[in-house]
């Protein structure tokens, strides 16, 4: 049986929204809303932000881009089938959520839980996806967090980064907004690059 | 746990940078990409269901005109196809989310000041479940060509965005599907960002008549096929995570 080859990538273009975010893009259609929470009000865990901008090669902010997050609950459980304790998952945890950037400011922000250790899973962090005009292939990155110093030391992932470009990957505690609040701009190109991960 | 995808076949994908598509020159990525067998994590991704989409989320020709109207103007089709993976076993339960110009080449978003007009009964935005055989179908208008900012003759061919999601967030695609015939495809600086020929050729949809709604609507066909996963009959990785 011979392999397929893979659907080529393309550029998700600057309309992106009008799909994904349909809202954002003045779409009135309530049925295409996805504002699902990533983490309902009945997730257990603490509850925390992270904002950010995407800085291209000038360090101008990207503001027609679109993240996706993926994560686990406070426990370490993924909402998915081969989560062998998915069971144990809150109903409104979704582990799943969209953001755009701001048109004007360029700003993305989400609010979900606090991710917890997976078994064999590393250290908690969320799963980051970028798509927009001029990325032809959509862009995989990581969020830690500044205070699992012993188990950001021991991330399997973190480790195979070269130390100088770890802290591209880590959070900012966003003292400013409040406990539970962090920052995490994304480089797409330049100094202080963010390290992308071909998963 | 199910395993590691396949590594993304960089020779059929396009590269980060390109100074013939202009945005991506300030947007590339310069170090190259950090390989890694997939975690845990990103071979698992979100599941959706049939309580997350509306009645008429996959018939464009529908799910925007107000009641009564008579829909859309422009060539109305009928596009679907099957989502696989290398291995080509369908991928099931899969979203798929598509987003397009109207019949005039015209985007109804608050960033697109094309002077096509936008029509009152045309939104774009459309999304549906594959089903056990991992197959997909949506109704709508073909899309118009459109001009952009790249070089001063730089026209899109008709084309219609697609979002698939597979089974691992690892296998997550955002591509673009064009139509069989359409001269301006190879003159297109995005098209030819993908620098083999032949998987150009697989984001072209092909006419498919038997598909054809007869007295409605012609249909084009369009396959999708997302990184396949490795066995693990010796997995000793701890479960979970
Ligand atoms: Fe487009």
């Amino acid at each position: 049986m011979p392999y397929l080859p893979q659907t080529p990538s393309q550029t998700a273009g600057p309309y992106v929204h009008i799909g994904l975010a349909p809202r954002l893009a003045g779409l009135p259609a309530a049925a295409m809303d996805r504002d699902a929470p990533i983490a309902g009000p009945r997730c257990a865990g603490d509850r925390i932000s992270v904002t950010g901008r995407i800085l291209d090669a000038a360090g101008a902010p990207v503001r027609d881009a679109m993240i996706e997050v993926w994560q686990a609950n406070a426990e370490g459980i993924f909402a998915h089938p081969d989560d062998p304790r998915r069971n144990e998952l809150e109903p409104d945890f979704r582990g799943w959520g969209r953001m755009a950037c701001d048109f004007e400011t360029g700003e993305w922000g989400l609010q979900t839980v606090c991710p917890g250790a997976a078994p064999g899973g590393g250290a908690p962090h969320l799963s980051l996806w970028i798509v927009a005009r001029g990325i032809n292939t959509g862009l995989a990155t990581r969020v830690y967090f500044p205070e699992n110093t012993a188990a950001n030391a021991a991330d399997p992932v973190l480790d195979m980064v070269e130390p100088h470009r770890r802290p591209t990957l880590i959070a900012a505690r966003d003292g400013a907004a409040g406990a539970g609040a962090y920052r995490f701009d994304i480089r797409l190109r330049g100094p202080g690059e963010t390290v992308f991960l071909d998963l | 746990m199910t395993g590691a995808f396949y590594p993304i076949d960089r020779r059929r994908h396009p590269p980060a940078f390109d100074d013939a598509y202009k945005s991506t020159v300030a947007r590339a990525p310069q170090f190259p990409l950090l390989s890694l067998e997939t975690p845990p994590a990103e071979r698992m991704g979100p599941v959706f269901g049939h309580a997350d989409l509306g009645e008429r989320d996959n018939d464009l020709l529908r799910n925007f005109a107000a009641p009564g109207s008579d829909g859309p103007v422009g060539e109305r089709v009928v596009l679907h196809g099957h989502v696989l993976d290398e291995d080509a076993r369908p991928v099931p339960g899969t979203l798929v989310e598509i987003w397009q110009a109207n019949a005039g080449g015209r985007y109804r978003h608050v960033n697109d000041g094309y002077l096509a007009p936008l029509d009152p009964a045309f939104g774009g935005c459309g999304r549906t479940l594959t089903d056990a055989q991992g197959y997909y179908a949506f109704r709508t208008v073909k899309p118009g060509a459109y001009p952009w900012r790249n070089g001063t003759d730089s026209w899109r061919p008709a084309h219609v965005h697609f979002s698939v999601f597979g089974s691992g967030f690892a296998q997550r695609l955002i591509t673009q599907m064009y139509f069989e015939g359409d001269p301006l495809i190879p003159l297109c600086p995005i098209v030819r960002t993908i620098p083999d020929p032949e998987a150009v050729e697989q984001l072209v949809a092909r006419l498919d008549m038997k598909a054809a709604q007869p007295f409605d609507a012609l249909a084009y066909r369009f396959d999708i096929v997302l990184r396949g996963r490795r066995a693990t009959p010796f997995e000793n990785r701890p479960e979970g995570g």
